[in-house]
């Protein structure tokens, strides 16, 4: 029986699809089939720009400042580009069928904005060289594939040496997502900072597995304030933390935004980053035709990171300390890790004097001293 | 005022009706919905529909979108007609890519020379194998203390994302890949083989088939099939047919873990090609819908499998080319179900107007 | 001393925070299965109440506002799940998971618009007087209204079950749907009604996690927890009293696994993480190892269809 009913089905089935088929032949061509000969047009065609984001737009975070920089291309280049986003594309196989639409939706360049959409990237790059290809976070290049990202730990760096002005229990917290090199610069940087200014700090880290989850950021970040840390940082994407430490009377920062709403007795600063000085570059050097394979890491220096909005309840002596430290890494761009530096274990891991270059920060996989416990799922 | 009555028999009319008309319902929603966020509603139901089947690259992207579900929702559709909830297919197929992904990562750590013919068997076998232990947990559970599988089988799932993010963060993580999560890309010859050239479509798409059809003549054609599903929903007469409802529960949970191994496995070594944190993208819980919008057949679960990778990938390219939310897929998803579970009724109750 | 012993102190307090909205949702379900009726829909009402929760009180400023608009956006979404399992005769899993489906997409659509808005803050005061306390008033007296309301919601609804005329007939019509109708009692009617308040406590839930404990709105952000709390029913074996007790087990091992990572304790983070989830399973499976008892204490009827006159 269910047999018969089957058949019936796969034929109706059938029908339907021929029918459906039947409509798309019949659809006369449109500008968007995939026919990407611009070449013909009378007036110049708009430069159509892609963005492939991996959270919604409205996250108030990571994807968000993204969506920010994408704003300011628009606001600035007008009817000389035309932007197109995706949100919430899962990092994965998913990646590549959305990257090849946008190609062949006549998008010259596109940006990809998590790591994790390298390899899908790398992939469509080959099949097209005549698309430019932008990955944030990335290391892989091609010849039409380059990478993009923040000195983000210049922020944090700078945080730490607020929060070590800051703290009155000498202990601060940091919230992690996941133990990678990006999250580990920033813990140590954070450290780092902190200890600057104030050599008795000790850092407790608590990692919850996944960038976003309001209620389980909420949770660490009780719990770090629990162990007697006054003094908060985050390397996940929502306001959470801070709000706890709002709720709790401490202290901590935003992250990726501006946050200074969420928290206006808690904020100490937010740990902005700023996309829009690098998507109008890039933009620039595909209009100008000087695009050219590059692994850009902006920062403070460039405007690319800032911390910004901090209060005026800061006291002076401190507010000097981070401006002090912020001229330091506008003349030394990246010059947060500098030796001599030990890892947690007491082992030195940068001579005196010398300033660890990009494979140092690349593969960072260690603590700094001053970082309580072990490192999670190390060797 | 309405009610409803038992018919003597199913309707057949309305089994074949049910899914188009819950079809045709969360269309007129689309639609609808389309119009209310000032979209053309046409053009929307275009974008949403159509383009996903024109052209050959869509076709075979449609196919390899299709692929796991199949392979998930033609063994859930079995589990869930012996009345066994195994709600984590999710978990099962990542361990299926763990073990497919470890294997893989075995021949590319060792540089051991294999034919890509010769691989994508033991792939398969070890995905399903992968699958089989994860969904034995839950079955043995279920068997040895009676615990409740659906709760047993969705935490799995969490455990299985949670031990996969340890191996890529941990012992598998690639020595060269200055820290990332993730692996070493396979060597070239563990991918699944190709069905296009050019194209990502894979082998693995005409074993999702295969698998449906060989569960198609089990279910319908033999004996023991049939008793599974007489198994389930009445254990006093399976028993009596000579079937126990332990050995549904574990012929169930170990076909339907199989299979979503295999549908992991061939995902990794697939369009993956690596193992990453990312492995998980939620195959196993829409092969749910698919498996129930495929009214629990196997040949329903191809045919749904397509309906619902019609309806994501038609998602992605409503947001670029329409710019709606990506949120909207879910939404027409939730929307198909309901419809066809309540549209579902009418197969085994007839409305009759008036009080009683 | 001192120091460690405020420590536990608050680990206390934070796992009544952490336990309450499974709490909360856990009790809900309860009410609902004691009548016969599994709704796996909890992560999708949570959802739903969750954004519109989060609406409520960023648009009226007022959190009871939310709360309430939060309990009404679970019972109606419980109400689809109701009509189509009691009066389409649908099977319950199947539509409790298409909620939870449909929840999850639907709550992100309409929530797109809340994400990254900011709420009035209100002060949490505690318990005046008990707050002071040494110990107990920063473990147990310092925690938001919803958490002693949670409480005494267990208490009334043990009271309701074991000491009500309607708590019986409730009870009955889980357990023999069919004598409950013989004896002309509306059972789909019933069971709609505990399917509605079980919907509301859901939303509350999801109301507290977007409004008091995130306090934020952004979607996925259940993540889970109502699978929990629909795991607690099964712990607590469907006592009012168990399920509250379940819940703060499951937020005690939650913290206490950050704490555990704070304090530097050497376990790969993954198999913290994996802590909540294990001692779940490993508690279900202790619970439910003698089916006997299992049986005398499940609601007879549970995830069946009823046909009245049938």
């Amino acid at each position: 029986m269910h047999g018969r009913t089957w058949m019936q089905s796969l034929t109706l089935a059938a029908v339907l699809a021929a029918g459906l088929a039947g409509c798309a032949k019949s659809e006369p061509p449109k500008a968007a089939a995939p026919a990407p000969a611009p070449a013909a047009a009378a007036k110049p065609e708009p430069l159509k720009i892609g963005f492939i984001y991996v959270g919604p737009v409205a996250d108030a975070g990571w994807t968000f400042a993204h969506d920010l920089g994408r704003k300011a291309v628009e606001a600035r280049f007008g009817d000389k580009v035309k932007t197109t986003f995706i949100e919430s594309v899962k990092e994965g196989p998913d990646a590549e069928r959305v990257i090849r639409d946008l190609v062949a939706q006549g998008n010259k360049l596109i940006f990809a904005t998590s790591f994790g959409f390298g390899d899908s990237m790398e992939k469509v790059a080959k099949d097209h060289p005549e698309v430019l290809f932008e990955h944030a976070t990335g290391y892989k290049t091609a010849p039409n594939l380059r990478n993009y990202e923040g000195r983000f730990y210049e922020n944090a760096y700078l945080a730490g040496v607020l929060a070590g002005m800051v703290t009155k229990s000498n202990v601060i917290g940091f919230v992690g997502s996941f133990p990678i090199p990006e999250v580990l610069r920033n813990i140590n940087a954070f450290t780092l900072g902190a200890r600057s200014t104030n050599p008795k700090v000790k850092t407790k880290v608590v990692w919850i597995s996944t960038w976003v989850d309001p209620p389980k950021e909420a949770e660490a970040a009780q719990s770090l304030i629990n162990q007697g840390a006054d003094v908060l940082l985050q390397n996940t994407d929502s306001t959470a933390v801070l709000q706890t430490a709002e709720k709790n009377g401490k202290f901590a920062f935003g992250w990726d935004s501006d946050m200074s709403a969420f928290a206006p007795k808690a904020h100490l600063g937010s740990c902005a980053i700023i996309w829009a000085p690098y998507y109008l570059k890039a933009v620039n050097d595909v209009l100008e035709k000087t695009w050219k394979v590059e692994n850009t890491k902006w920062g403070t220096k460039e405007g690319l990171t800032e911390v910004v909005k901090i209060p005026d309840s800061v006291p002076a002596a401190a507010r000097a300390k981070v401006e002090e430290a912020r001229a330091f890494l506008v003349a030394n761009p990246g010059a947060v890790f500098r030796g001599p530096i030990q890892d947690n274990t007491g082992k030195e891991v940068l001579a005196a004097g010398v300033v660890g270059d990009d494979k140092f920060k690349g593969e960072m996989g260690f603590y700094v001293q001053g970082v309580d416990g072990k490192l999670p799922a190390g060797k | 005022m309405i009610r409803l009555e038992a018919r003597p028999a199913p309707s057949r009319t309305w089994s074949v009706l049910s899914p188009v008309v819950a079809i045709a319902i969360t269309v007129v929603v689309a639609a609808t919905l389309f119009a209310l966020l000032g979209k053309d509603p046409v053009r929307g139901l275009e974008v949403f529909l159509v383009k996903p089947w024109s052209g050959t690259r869509a076709l075979t992207e449609l196919g390899l979108k299709a692929t796991p579900l199949i392979l998930c929702a033609v063994g859930l559709g079995l589990a869930f007609r012996a009345n066994v909830w195994n709600i984590g297919a999710e978990g099962q197929f990542l361990v299926g890519g763990i073990l497919g992904g470890g294997l893989a990562l075995v021949v590319t750590a060792n540089q051991i020379p294999v034919n890509r013919w010769a691989f994508f068997p033991l792939l398969v076998l070890a995905g399903a194998l992968g699958g089989m232990i994860w969904a034995g947990i839950a079955a043995f559970l279920r068997d040895r203390f009676n615990a409740n599988e659906i709760l047993v089988s969705l935490m799995l799932v969490y455990v299985a994302d949670l031990f996969l993010s340890w191996l890529v963060f941990g012992p598998w993580k690639d020595p060269r890949g200055f820290n990332f999560p993730q692996t070493m890309n396979f060597a070239a010859e563990t991918a699944v083989p190709r069905l296009v050239p050019g194209m990502r479509l894979h082998w693995g798409f005409l074993l999702a088939l295969l698998a449906a059809a060989g569960m198609w003549i089990f279910v319908h054609r033999t004996y023991r099939g049939m008793q599974l599903l007489v198994g389930g929903p009445a254990p006093a007469a399976a028993r009596y047919a000579g079937f126990s409802s332990r050995q549904a529960l574990w012929t169930t949970f170990l076909l339907s873990g199989a299979l979503a191994g295999v549908a992991g496995a061939l995902e990794v070594a697939g369009p993956m090609g690596q193992l990453t944190p990312h492995v998980s993208q939620g195959y196993g819980f829409a092969a749910i819908i698919v498996a129930f919008v495929g009214r629990l057949d196997p040949l329903g679960a191809v045919l749904a499998a397509l309906v619902l990778a019609t309806f994501s990938i038609g998602g992605e390219l409503a947001q670029s080319r329409l710019g709606l939310p990506s949120a909207i897929t879910g939404v027409f998803q939730g929307v198909l179900l309901l419809s066809l579970l309540a549209c579902d009724t009418l197969i085994q109750y007839r409305p009759r107007w008036g009080r009683r | 001393m001192g120091a460690k012993v405020n420590e536990i102190a608050l680990l206390l307090a934070a796992t009544l925070a952490a336990g309450t909205p499974l709490a909360l949702a856990g009790l809900g379900l309860l009410v609902n299965e004691r009548a016969g009726v599994v709704n796996l829909g909890a992560e999708g009402m949570m959802a739903i109440a969750a954004v519109t929760g989060f609406a409520a009180a960023f648009l009226t400023g007022n959190e009871w506002v939310g709360f309430a608009a939060g309990a009404a956006a679970g019972a109606a979404a419980a109400s689809i799940f109701g009509w189509l399992s009691l009066w389409l005769y649908t099977n319950q899993y199947a539509t409790g998971l298409a909620l939870s489906l449909f929840g999850a997409g639907f709550s992100a659509f309409v929530g797109s618009g809340y994400v990254g808005k900011n709420l009035e803050r209100s002060v949490v005061a505690g318990i005046p007087g008990l707050r002071d306390l040494p110990f107990l008033g920063p473990a147990l007296f310092r925690q938001h209204p919803l958490v002693y309301l949670a409480i005494a919601l267990m208490a009334a609804i043990a009271w309701f079950f074991y000491r009500t005329r309607s708590g019986l007939v409730l009870r009955s019509v889980g357990e023999s749907p069919d004598s409950a109708h013989a004896l002309g009692y509306p059972v789909r009617r019933i069971r709609m009604a505990a399917v509605l308040a079980g919907g509301a406590l859901c939303g509350v839930s999801g109301a507290y996690l977007s409004i008091v404990y995130a306090p934020m709105w952004v979607e996925g952000m259940i993540a889970g927890r109502g699978w929990i709390a629909l795991a607690l029913t099964v712990f607590a074996t469907w006592r009012p009293a168990r399920v509250l007790l379940g819940a703060y087990l499951f937020g005690g091992v939650t913290m206490l696994q950050l704490h555990l990572q704070g304090m530097g304790v050497q376990v790969p983070l993954q198999f913290m993480s994996m802590l909540p989830y294990l001692s779940t399973v490993v508690v279900l499976v202790v619970i439910s190892r003698d089916p006997l008892w299992i049986r005398l204490n499940m609601p007879a009827s549970l995830g069946k269809t009823f046909h009245p006159g049938s």
